[in-house]
């Protein structure tokens, strides 16, 4: 590179683009935190779904599955499946229907054992999560 | 190696490789879940072996760094590590914390993990590559502390350089940014929009710090180029990463109920992201091609070159190909995505910690400047059998998501998502395969450690 070109230029385009795009990331998270309220569906928020966040973490769900595009890619996509089952008992009945030894050459689900308020919570917390606008995100029904 | 307490470095190497080990069999074991289904099962589940590969690989490299930390520091700084004995104490600890937490998730169930570590006082646990316990985060930030003291106390008694301003720059922000992991709402929204903060801002800003200043002391190093130039190059690289990466962050934004305006913010900017990385390629090249001298180590040189070449390809080509949000609604959460992730970790942060290992680890175990003959061409055997079985395990990989986009998503009647994967298998096979050819290249990689070890050093041929 030529010398009209220093490194102290250099510098300070490293320390002057860093503060004012870090400046303009907070800028937009203020205004992300704004727009938030009508599109998270934090309404449906209440101790049942708080506690279907804890059943989904303990078990570490996205382990295998995706909520919302983001996790592992191993089993389906979770973040729409109250739309794909159609009810929170269905939902409930796969998870407690999951054979303890699995299902020969086969992906299977483990068996949790689940309480039944568990089984309840988890069921409410994906419905929850259904709610979400997410930029109408997946393309398609089946995740 | 001028300076004693570099050697601590050694430790962090050492301990970095043996869990690279782990890493790359516990992916074997992933690799045969995704066509053998209930391989391992239900002892081993695939969400336990996944949080064993990736809890390792993010151990691994950081050990990697620590220890480059270690050895560069010192070295730059032209004086003595602060407190080696802290470095020890802290590589300990580090390592039976690390140790513990893999055999907490191998041996009992996750939920009972998260019991007996009192999740629920501060729950942090269950999201991805955040598995680890709480109080196992809480030691991570009690040894970074301790290390980022312990450097920075170098510096500061010692000289001042560029390379080491960066590399602390970077190490900082690695642990400023690991204190997001600690919040973790119940609104899942906000628990996604910070988690990135942790995850993005690390592999997709400050890690490229610690990459870029790592690169430029081998380049330094080995070519003997005027250091006021490769630090021009190490600020105007690091420059445009932070300006691209931090707004970039944006392309997480999508669809996880932010608003919709991140999706140009996150689509512009991150479609300049391959621009560093690019910067960094043509650096690389150019700095090897104006050395002042030849350096006996052509084992390091070439997988510093392999790093700017591989996270250009990784982090740069397979990341823009489903960056702009019309594409990434489609690509999102599929294979797609795992193809990209694993070529740019392995070519940014596997390659930077491999090329400073290959650097410093002869000098380090009694050499002047480099290994043999026959233990330089053994490693640059790995080099090659690693790097293009991760090349075709991207390419194997990004087949199996343009399929199963096209057939869960694209077509005009959307398969469910197991029936695309049994259609898919072919390439998961194929992965498989790659992947035990990768393990060829590892077990290559630690055979030229006790290969050659009574023939002299290996000497530069006339120069030119």
């Amino acid at each position: 590179m030529a010398q009209a070109f220093t490194k102290a230029m250099a510098r300070n385009i490293f320390y002057g683009g860093t503060v004012f795009f870090f400046l303009l990331f907070l800028a937009l998270t203020f205004q992300t935190h704004s727009a938030l309220p009508d599109r998270d569906n934090r309404q449906a928020i209440n101790d049942t779904v708080a506690l279907g966040k804890k059943v989904w973490e303990d078990n570490d769900c996205i382990g295998c599955h995706t909520l919302l595009g983001e996790g592992a890619y191993f089993a389906p996509e979770l973040g729409n499946v109250y739309k794909r089952f159609g009810s929170t008992d269905a939902i409930k009945a796969f998870i407690s229907s999951r054979p303890k030894d699995g299902i020969p050459g086969r992906r299977s689900m483990p068996q949790f054992n689940l309480s039944d308020e568990e089984l309840t919570a988890i069921a409410e917390f994906l419905k929850y999560v259904s709610g979400i606008n997410s930029a109408n995100w997946p393309p398609s029904n089946q995740g | 190696m001028k300076y004693e307490s570099q050697k601590v470095a050694k430790l962090y190497f050492t301990a970095a490789i043996g869990l690279f080990v782990g890493q790359i069999l516990f992916g074997l074991i992933l690799g045969a879940q995704y066509v053998i289904g209930d391989f391992l099962f239900p002892e081993i589940p695939f969400n336990v072996a996944r949080m064993v590969h990736t809890n390792l690989l993010i151990v691994w490299l950081l050990f990697g760094f620590m220890g480059a930390a270690y050895y560069l520091v010192p070295e730059e700084a032209e004086t003595e590590l602060f407190a080696p004995w802290l470095a020890k104490l802290m590589f300990w600890i580090f390592l039976a914390a690390g140790a513990a937490t893999v055999l907490g998730y191998l041996l009992v169930p996750y939920a009972t993990l998260a019991e007996v570590t009192m999740n629920d006082l501060l729950p942090t646990m269950g999201r991805e590559f955040l598995e680890q316990p709480t109080i196992t985060k809480l030691g991570i930030v009690v040894v970074a502390l301790a290390f980022l003291f312990n450097i920075g106390m170098t510096i500061l008694k010692g000289r001042k350089t560029v390379v080491n301003l960066v590399l602390l720059m970077g190490l900082t922000g690695l642990a400023v940014f690991f204190l997001f992991s600690f919040y973790n709402p119940v609104n899942v929204v906000m628990d996604k929009y910070y988690w990135w903060w942790v995850v993005h801002l690390w592999v997709e800003g400050v890690w490229e710090l610690i990459l870029g200043s790592i690169l430029a002391f081998i380049l330094i190093k080995t070519t003997g180029v005027d250091r006021e130039v490769i630090e021009k190059w190490l600020y105007i690289i690091i420059a445009m990463t932070l300006i691209t990466g931090i707004i970039g962050t944006g392309h997480h934004y999508y669809w996880i109920g932010t608003p919709e305006f991140w999706q140009w913010w996150g689509s512009i900017f991150s479609a300049m992201e391959p621009i560093p990385f690019f910067m960094m390629t043509v650096y690389a090249f150019n700095m090897v091609n104006k050395r002042r001298r030849n350096h006996p180590n052509k084992a390091a040189v070439l997988w510093a070159l392999g790093t700017a070449v591989m996270a250009f390809l990784g982090a740069g080509v397979w990341g823009f190909l489903h960056t702009l949000a019309p594409v990434n609604y489609y690509t999102h959460g599929t294979q797609i995505t795992a193809a990209h992730g694993h070529m740019a970790f392995y070519g940014a942060y596997v390659m930077i910690v491999l090329s400073m290992i290959s650097y410093s680890m002869p000098m380090m175990r009694g050499r002047e400047a480099c290994n043999s003959a026959r233990a330089q061409s053994m490693e640059m055997w790995s080099f090659w059998l690693m790097t293009i079985s991760i090349i075709f395990i991207t390419l194997f990989l990004t087949g199996a998501g343009i399929l199963q986009v096209y057939l869960q998503r694209f077509s005009d009647n959307p398969m469910p998502f197991m029936v695309v994967q049994e259609k898919i298998a072919l390439f998961y096979w194929l992965r498989e395969i790659t992947g035990f050819v990768f393990l060829l290249g590892l077990v290559l990689y630690i055979a030229s450690f006790f290969v050659g070890k009574n023939e002299p050093e290996a000497t530069v041929e006339l120069a030119k």
